[in-house]
């Protein structure tokens, strides 16, 4: 029951790595896919239906156009950075994924093998560092491009990543004074001893969710490349592979943000209402199902994700960063208190770790959860425009009357 | 004084974030299974309940009299209103006086299908019709002449009546 050690380990990391990169990119192609047929059938049309069956190959054909277009070079553009931006964009959102489980533990001839490509003892932290790295690729190709959309495409991108970075890191906090650990398999495995942590933690999910749509650049968050505005934002002047670049990276983000969703708030690759995933022998059918579930999960994520892209209109540039600042940052941070003081009170309490302990912080998770979506509802803590006027006006009407 | 902008009390129901977020996310949903608009066009060109406009001003048509041959009388005042300037026509004249075409030729390419043709002509000879569907391997194939004009067979089209403005 040792973990793989040696060549072993190395030949079976190559092929975790190998395995990995190419589902989340057979994903990322498929997900285009489901992009455009979704955004068809939300608006009553079919959407791209004609390659292959039901339009499945429409993505290798976008692919080998992308691969056979001119790469076009603007005139006065930084070339070394203009070049380099869709790496910066590209790697970090492909090596995010490498600390996610996807399945159970399986055992091998060598030793039980982990599923995610590096079991990092820091899990968490390499998440926040290489996910913050992403946002250099925005602002390199907003800046190298030498066009004024694409930098302020670029510098919305960079204020926005960082503003949520925030509150992202402080959602996800609370799941690890939860968990008291911050390896990725320890969150999983406390979610299995107990409940997942969605209920426990609703308001952190509920802010960790909001904060991955706006760190994804993903509707209604996709203020970077508003077309409206910024025709395409920092992507505007790149072309062929180079821009391909930058949307698989945006696919590949949502994928992680996902698989991290999955992980730290649904219980990563655990099955429901069973033990039997969670306790070895690590056979190969649990690893399979684990596997599934995990994948099913992470793809609803996806699906909500193009639901809400063709649900919601884009935030205007001073609501996005009133959103972020005077509202999912104050409530992350309160929340970390609240469930710290939490777990200080369990544990002084002395009760185990188990469902009883998680059942007192779904009561006042869920009761938190209530009062938070009341009071995000229009004219309690934030308004619109309407509701100012309305207010003004009542002032008014108000002074009318002490004056007469 | 400072502009005053006007603004929109609209009920709370309506414009709160949470409700109205999950309300428009459950109309997407339902819109999701909802029935699909799209006509698959190249093998589907009509379903039931759907037609071109009598109006439709498409491909144009040269109107036949009894004995076969072209109304126009070569009149000149189709390439006079043309917009486009897409109407060549030569006149000519037989033994008895009458004026005929000579060389009439429309470049469909050039032409904006505004119908003013049809709508000039004296002998109701000259007609945009009801028909979308021209491709050509070459442009000089979208220059029709009197011949093949005289041979399409699609329907006129119907233009509007100043004094019968909704077709009733």
């Amino acid at each position: 029951m040792s973990p793989v050690t040696g060549a072993a380990y190395f030949w079976i990391s190559i092929v975790k790595i190998l395995v990995v990169f190419g589902g989340i990119l057979g994903l990322v192609a498929f997900w285009t896919w489901v992009e455009r047929r979704g955004a068809g059938w939300i608006q009553n049309r079919l959407g791209p239906n004609r390659v292959g069956p039901e339009g499945l190959f429409q993505p290798v054909a976008d692919g080998l156009k992308n691969f056979l277009k001119e790469e076009t070079l603007p005139p006065f553009s930084d070339r070394f950075l203009f070049v380099l931006a869709p790496m910066m964009a590209f790697t970090p959102a492909l090596i995010t994924f490498a600390v996610v489980p996807f399945a159970s533990p399986l055992q091998t001839p060598w030793g039980v093998m982990n599923s995610a490509i590096a079991d990092l003892p820091v899990g968490f932290l390499y998440i926040l560092a290489i996910g913050s790295l992403g946002v250099y690729g925005v602002v390199l190709a907003g800046w190298s491009s030498n066009n004024k959309y694409s930098l302020l495409g670029g510098l919305r991108g960079s204020a926005q990543l960082i503003s949520y970075e925030v509150s992202m890191g402080l959602s996800a906090v609370a799941v690890l004074v939860l968990a008291g650990n911050i390896t990725m398999n320890e969150i999983v495995a406390k979610q299995q001893q107990s409940l997942w942590f969605v209920l426990p933690l609703f308001v952190a999910f509920f802010t960790f969710m909001i904060a991955s749509f706006a760190e994804t650049n993903r509707l209604p968050f996709d203020l970077p490349e508003a077309e409206a505005e910024l025709i395409a934002g920092y992507h505007t002047e790149y072309s062929a592979m180079k821009f391909s670049m930058f949307y698989i990276a945006e696919y590949s983000n949502m994928v992680t943000a996902s698989g991290l969703m999955v992980t730290l708030f649904f219980g990563g690759w655990d099955i429901p209402f069973t033990t039997w995933d969670s306790t070895p022998p690590w056979t190969v059918w649990k690893f399979v199902a684990t596997f599934a579930c995990f994948w099913l999960k992470v793809v609803l994520f996806l699906f909500t994700y193009v639901w809400v892209r063709w649900t919601l209109p884009r935030f205007r540039f001073d609501q996005l960063m009133d959103l972020g600042w005077k509202v999912l940052l104050p409530v992350a941070l309160a929340y970390v208190m609240v469930v710290a003081v939490g777990v200080w009170a369990l544990e002084s309490a002395g009760v185990p770790f188990g469902l009883g302990y998680v059942a007192w912080l779904t009561a006042g998770s869920l009761v938190l959860g209530a009062l938070l979506l009341w009071g995000l509802d229009r004219n309690r803590v934030i308004g619109g425009s309407a509701s100012r006027q309305r207010a003004r006006w009542r002032a008014d009407a108000a002074r009318a009357r002490g004056a007469a | 004084m400072a502009i005053t902008v006007k603004t929109l009390a609209r009920p709370e129901a309506e414009s709160s974030y949470v409700r109205a977020t999950l309300k428009g996310m459950a109309l997407t949903f339902r819109h999701l299974f909802a029935k699909k608009w799209t006509m698959q066009y190249p093998e589907q060109t009509a379903e039931p309940g759907w037609s071109l406009s009598k109006r439709w001003r498409g491909t144009h048509r040269m109107a036949v009299d009894e004995t076969g041959k072209a109304k126009c009388v070569a009149c000149g005042l189709c390439p006079q209103i043309c917009p486009a300037n897409c109407i060549k026509l030569v006149p000519g004249e037989d033994e008895k006086g009458n004026r005929y075409p000579l060389v009439y030729e429309i470049d469909e390419f050039r032409c904006v299908f505004c119908g003013y043709c049809q709508e000039v002509c004296p002998e109701e000879a000259i007609h945009v019709g009801v028909h979308y569907e021209n491709a050509e391997y070459s442009r000089d194939g979208f220059v029709y002449d009197l011949a093949r004009l005289m041979r399409q067979p699609h329907e006129l089209s119907t233009l509007w009546d100043p004094s019968d403005p909704k077709g009733e």
